[in-house]
C-alpha cells in the first residue's frame, strides 16, 4: 500500500512540501532560539560587566580608607539583590576576604577553580584578560541554576601602597579579584520559555501549512488526477461512455473536458462504424448467400423438374421426383422472402412533412376504403416539425396499417382515424435500451427473448449455489421483465455477466427508493443504467437518459374500429411470418413495419379489445 | 450463311450451363455454352444465333454492358436474362435496356424452355419487321402495343395508373402472342403482395407450358379480374382494358416507375 502511495503524485507533493516547509521553519527556528539566546546572556553579561564596575568604583574609597566595615555592608547591600548570587573579592592569595555570602568570607579558593582559571591556567599568571574571558557560565550544584560569573582584576594605583595600612605592596600589580556571579535562573527561564513558543510556532506552521498544501494538493491534483486515471482505465476498458466530471476551470479541468470530447468523438465513430457496417454487411450476407445457393439450387431445380417431366409414365419415381422438386420449390420461396427482408433495411431518409406522406397513403388507398363505405377521420396536427426519414418506407408503413385497419372492419361499418401530433416526453417508458455491455465489453442483448417486439436484455442471477436468467424489460421505467429464476433471499443475490461471470453488481451502491442494493451494466455511449435487486422496489436509473430530459416525438396513429386483435397474439404480432390471415398475408407486413420504424429509431406499440377496435401508435424522434 | 444456332447461354457457373443445355437439347434445339462474357461477344461477332440466353452478372461484365455492347456491335439477337435474386432491380432495369425477358435463377425445365420458345417466337416477328427498322412491340402486325400513358416492362406486362393512386395490372399482347394461345389462366387472390419483376400469374398455353407473368410494380392486390376465371378468352381479345388482371395498392410507385417503360 505504501508503495502506491508513493507513486501518488499528491502524496509525494505533500511529502516534499512538508520536509521542505520542516527544514526551513527548523532552521529559522534553531537560529531564532540561538541568537534569542545569545542576545540575552550578552545583555546578562553586559550588565553582570556594570555591576561590577559599579561595585569596583563604590568600594574603592573605602577600600583605599581601608575602611572594612563599611565595604562590607556596601557589599551586602549591593548583594541582596536576589538577581545577584554573590558578590565577593580574592586577595592575591585567593582567599575571599569580602563575600556578600556571610560564610564564603575567610575560605581559600582553588587557583584550578573555574574563577580563577581564566588568568591562572598558564604558568606565569595573566595581568590583563579580555572581557570576553573574563565570564563563565557555571552550576554551582549539578541541579542548581546555572550562574554567570564574571571576575573583574583590581589592579594597583599609587594610592594604594601608598596608603598608611601597607596592605599592598608596590610590586603588586593585581591586588585581588572581584567576582561577582549573577544568577541566571530567570534567564534561563526566559530563555526556556522563548525556545518552547519559538518551538510551538514552528510546529504549528509546519502543522497548518501542511494541511493547507494537503488540501489544496488534494483538490487541485489529486482527485482530479484519479478521476481521470479512473476514467482512462474505464475507457481502455470498453466503457466509452464514461464521463469524467467537471473538474474546474483550470488546466486539469479542461483535460478533463478535452478528454470527454476525444471518448464522445470515438464512440460516436464507432457507433457510427457499427451501424452501417451492420446494416450494410446483412445486406451483403444475404445477398451473398442467395446467390451462392441459387446456382446450385438451380442445378437440382431444373434438373429434378425435368426428371419429373420425363417419368410421367413411371409413377413411383414420378412421385418420389415430385418431392424433389417440391421442396426445392419451397428453398426458392424462403430464399426470396430472405432477400426481400433484407432488402427494406436500408432506408433513404431526407428531411421531410409527415403529413404529406400521410395523405399521399390515404390518396393510395382511399378507394379501397370508401368501397367498403368506411368512414375516414384525419386529426393531422397542422405545426409538426419535419423529420429526417425515408418517405417511400414511411408510406409503405402508412399504406399497410390503413389497409391492416380497413380490413379489421369486416361488415364494412367503422371508422378508421388517421391522427398526427406532436408529444414531449420524458424518457421513462419510452426511450429503450438497444445495446448492453458488461464491464468487460460482453453482450447483454438476446434477441431470442422478446418483451413487447423489443430484444431484452439477459443477466444472470445466482444465490447460495443456484443460478438462473433474467430477461430485463428493454424499455426504461418499465419493469416487465421476464424471471427464470427466483431467489430466495434477495440480499444474497449476485447478478452476474452470463457470459464471463463478472459481477454486475454496484460496490457500495444504495437504491434512491428503498436503499437496497443495485447493479447496473453499460449502455454503450450512454453511461450506466442502474437496478434495484428487490423486484418490488422496480427502481430504475438511467442517468446519461434522464439528464437529457423530455425530448420531442411525432405520434402518428392508425386506429379502426374493427375486430381487434386477442390479448394472446399481442405480442407476437410484430414477429416475422406470424400472421392471423391464415394464408392469405405473407406474414412479413407487420415485421417489415416495426423494422422500419426501428430504424428511425421509433417505436411502435398496439392496442387492441377484439370487437371494439385496434390502434397503431408510432412515435418518431424529432431530432 | 449456315444455318442459326439457336441458343447461346452465357453463364460462369458450369451447372447453369449444363442445365440449360440439358433443356434445349432435349427440346431439339442446338445449343453453345460459354463461361464469359467476352468469348460470347466474340461468338455472337462471329456466328449468328436466335436466342441469346445470359447471366446478369458475369464476373468483369454485367448485363447492361453486353447489351450496349451488342447494339454497338450491331447484333440484334433477342436477349434473356437469368438472374438470381438478389439482382431483381438490375433485372427490372435490363428489360428496360433491351432485354425481352428474364427468369429468375433457381428455374424449373418448364420454366427456362417456356421462355425460350417466347423468346423464339418473339425473335421470328421480330426477324420479319426488322427490315423496318421498328421495335417490334410497335408494330401493329402481330401484336397490339399499349395504349398511351401506360406502362410496361420489356414486352411482358403492363401497369395503368389511376387518378386515385391505385394501379391497374394486365398482360401484354405481345406476351400473349408469344405465348401460343391462353388455354389456362390461373392468378393471386386479392390482399397477396406482388413484387415488381416477380411472377404474379400463370400462364397455361395450348401446348402445355406454363408462362410465368412477371409484375409491373410492387403492390398488395387488391381486387382480381374474377371474370377472367369464367372467360379467358377475354384476356387475349381486349388485354388492355377488359382483360385486365389486377387492381393493386402500389407501395412504392416514384421509384418504381422509373424501371418502367411509359408508352407513347
Amino acid at each position: 500500500m505504501f508503495a502506491r502511495l508513493s507513486t501518488n503524485i499528491g502524496f509525494r507533493l505533500i511529502v516534499i512540501v512538508g520536509i521542505t516547509t520542516i527544514i526551513t521553519i527548523g532552521v529559522y527556528a534553531y537560529f531564532n532560539i540561538h541568537s534569542q539566546r545569545d542576545d540575552l546572556l550578552s545583555e546578562v553579561e553586559r550588565h553582570a560587566m556594570q555591576l561590577s564596575e559599579t561595585v569596583k568604583k563604590s568600594t574603592r574609597y573605602d577600600m583605599l580608607l581601608n575602611q572594612r566595615e563599611r565595604i562590607h555592608i556596601i557589599i551586602n547591600e549591593i548583594g541582596s539583590d536576589p538577581a545577584i548570587d554573590e558578590i565577593r573579592v580574592l586577595n592575591k592569595e585567593g582567599k575571599i576576604i569580602y563575600s556578600s555570602r556571610k560564610e564564603n568570607i575567610g575560605r581559600m579558593v582553588d587557583k584550578q577553580a573555574e574563577s580563577c582559571y581564566g588568568c591562572h591556567a598558564a604558568d606565569k599568571p595573566l595581568e590583563r584578560l579580555p572581557i570576553s574571558e573574563r565570564t563563565r557560565i557555571f552550576r554551582i550544584n549539578p541541579d542548581s541554576a546555572r550562574v554567570l560569573g564574571v571576575i573583574n582584576p583590581i589592579y594597583t594605583e599609587r594610592s594604594c601602597w601608598d596608603a598608611a595600612c601597607h596592605a599592598h605592596s608596590k610590586q603588586q600589580q593585581v591586588l585581588g579579584v572581584l567576582d561577582v556571579t549573577i544568577s541566571l535562573a530567570d534567564v534561563d527561564e526566559r530563555i526556556r520559555a522563548s525556545t518552547f513558543q519559538v518551538a510551538i510556532f514552528a510546529v504549528s506552521v509546519i502543522l497548518v501549512a501542511s494541511l493547507i498544501i494537503a488540501f489544496f494538493v488534494n483538490r487541485w491534483v489529486s482527485v482530479p488526477v484519479r478521476a481521470l486515471l479512473d476514467a482512462t482505465k474505464q475507457v481502455g476498458g470498453g466503457n466509452l461512455s464514461y464521463t469524467v466530471p467537471d473538474l474546474g476551470g483550470d488546466d486539469i479541468g479542461m483535460l478533463a473536458q478535452s478528454f470527454n470530447t476525444m471518448t464522445m468523438k470515438l464512440s460516436e465513430a464507432r457507433l457510427q462504424l457499427f451501424q452501417s457496417d451492420k446494416m450494410a454487411s446483412l445486406g451483403r450476407l444475404a445477398a451473398g448467400i442467395a446467390h451462392e445457393i441459387n446456382n446450385p439450387l438451380t442445378g437440382v431445380l431444373t434438373y429434378g423438374s425435368f426428371l419429373l417431366k420425363r417419368t410421367e409414365n413411371n409413377p413411383e419415381v414420378h412421385e418420389d421426383l415430385k418431392v424433389i422438386v417440391r421442396e426445392t420449390l419451397r428453398s426458392r420461396e424462403i430464399v426470396k422472402s430472405l432477400l426481400d427482408f433484407a432488402r427494406q433495411s436500408i432506408p433513404k431518409k431526407s428531411l421531410s412533412d409527415i403529413n404529406e406522406i400521410i395523405i399521399r397513403s390515404l390518396a393510395v388507398v382511399e378507394h379501397q376504403l370508401t368501397m367498403k363505405s368506411l368512414k375516414i377521420v384525419r386529426n393531422l396536427d397542422p405545426h409538426l416539425p419535419k423529420i429526417t426519414l425515408d418517405p417511400s418506407q414511411m408510406q409503405q408503413v402508412f399504406v399497410n396499417l390503413l389497409v391492416n385497419a380497413a380490413d379489421a372492419i369486416e361488415d364494412g361499418v367503422g371508422t378508421v382515424t388517421i391522427s398526427s401530433g406532436l408529444l414531449s416526453l420524458s424518457p421513462q417508458g419510452i426511450v429503450h435500451v438497444k445495446s448492453a455491455r458488461c464491464p468487460r465489453g460482453h453482450d447483454l442483448i438476446s434477441n431470442d427473448f422478446k418483451i413487447e417486439g423489443m430484444p431484452s436484455i439477459r443477466v444472470k442471477a445466482q444465490c447460495v449455489g443456484r443460478s438462473g436468467f433474467i430477461m430485463l424489460d428493454p424499455t426504461y421505467g418499465r419493469n416487465r421483465h421476464h424471471f427464470e429464476f427466483e431467489a430466495r433471499d434477495e440480499e444474497e443475490m449476485e447478478i452476474v455477466c452470463p457470459s464471463c461471470g463478472i459481477s454486475l453488481m454496484v460496490d457500495g451502491g444504495k437504491c434512491e427508493a428503498c436503499g437496497g442494493r443495485i447493479f447496473s451494466f453499460e449502455v454503450p455511449t450512454q453511461g450506466d443504467f442502474k437496478f434495484c435487486i428487490r423486484k418490488s422496489c422496480g427502481w430504475q436509473r438511467w442517468a446519461a437518459v434522464d439528464s437529457a430530459g423530455k425530448k420531442e416525438y411525432v405520434e402518428l396513429s392508425v386506429a379502426d374500429t374493427g375486430i381487434g386483435i386477442r390479448k394472446e397474439d399481442l405480442p407476437k404480432i410484430f414477429e416475422p411470418f406470424y400472421t392471423t390471415k391464415d394464408q392469405k398475408g405473407t406474414g412479413l407486413g407487420l415485421a417489415v413495419i416495426w423494422g422500419i420504424v426501428d430504424n428511425h429509431n421509433g417505436t411502435i406499440s398496439v392496442e387492441s379489445e377484439p370487437g371494439k377496435g385496434t390502434t397503431f401508435r408510432i412515435r418518431l424522434p424529432v431530432q | 450463311m449456315g444455318k442459326p444456332t439457336d441458343i447461346l447461354v452465357i453463364d460462369d457457373e458450369q451447372v447453369v450451363r449444363d442445365a440449360v443445355c440439358r433443356v434445349c437439347k432435349a427440346g431439339g434445339l442446338s445449343i453453345e455454352a460459354v463461361g464469359d462474357a467476352h468469348a460470347g461477344l466474340e461468338r455472337l461477332q462471329r456466328n449468328r444465333y436466335r436466342l441469346v440466353v445470359c447471366d446478369i452478372m458475369l464476373p468483369e461484365l454485367d448485363g447492361f454492358h453486353i447489351l450496349e455492347a451488342m447494339r454497338c456491335a450491331g447484333v440484334q439477337t433477342p436477349l434473356i436474362m437469368i438472374t438470381g435474386y438478389s439482382t431483381m432491380q438490375n433485372a427490372v432495369n435490363a428489360l428496360k435496356n433491351g432485354a425481352i425477358d428474364f427468369v429468375p435463377k433457381p428455374f424449373t425445365a418448364d420454366e427456362l424452355e417456356s421462355a425460350i420458345r417466347r423468346g423464339l417466337r418473339y425473335q421470328k416477328f421480330a426477324q420479319a419487321t426488322a427490315g423496318r427498322g421498328l421495335q417490334v412491340g410497335e408494330v401493329s402486325d402481330f401484336s397490339v402495343p399499349c395504349p398511351t400513358s401506360y406502362y410496361r416492362i420489356g414486352h411482358l406486362s403492363w401497369a395503368r395508373i389511376e387518378r386515385n393512386g391505385s394501379g391497374v395490372i394486365g398482360i401484354m399482347d405481345l406476351f400473349l402472342k408469344t405465348t401460343q394461345g391462353v388455354r389456362e389462366l390461373k392468378f393471386l387472390e386479392a390482399d397477396h403482395d406482388l413484387v415488381q419483376g416477380s411472377v404474379c400469374a400463370w400462364i397455361t398455353s395450348h401446348d402445355n407450358l406454363v408462362h410465368d407473368v412477371l409484375s409491373p410494380l410492387s403492390g398488395r392486390i387488391v381486387e382480381a379480374n374474377e371474370s377472367l376465371l369464367s372467360s379467358p378468352e377475354l384476356l387475349e381479345k381486349d388485354p388492355y382494358f377488359t382483360g385486365w388482371l389486377y387492381q393493386i395498392i402500389p407501395t412504392d410507385l416514384a421509384n418504381e416507375l422509373k424501371h418502367l417503360t411509359c408508352c407513347r
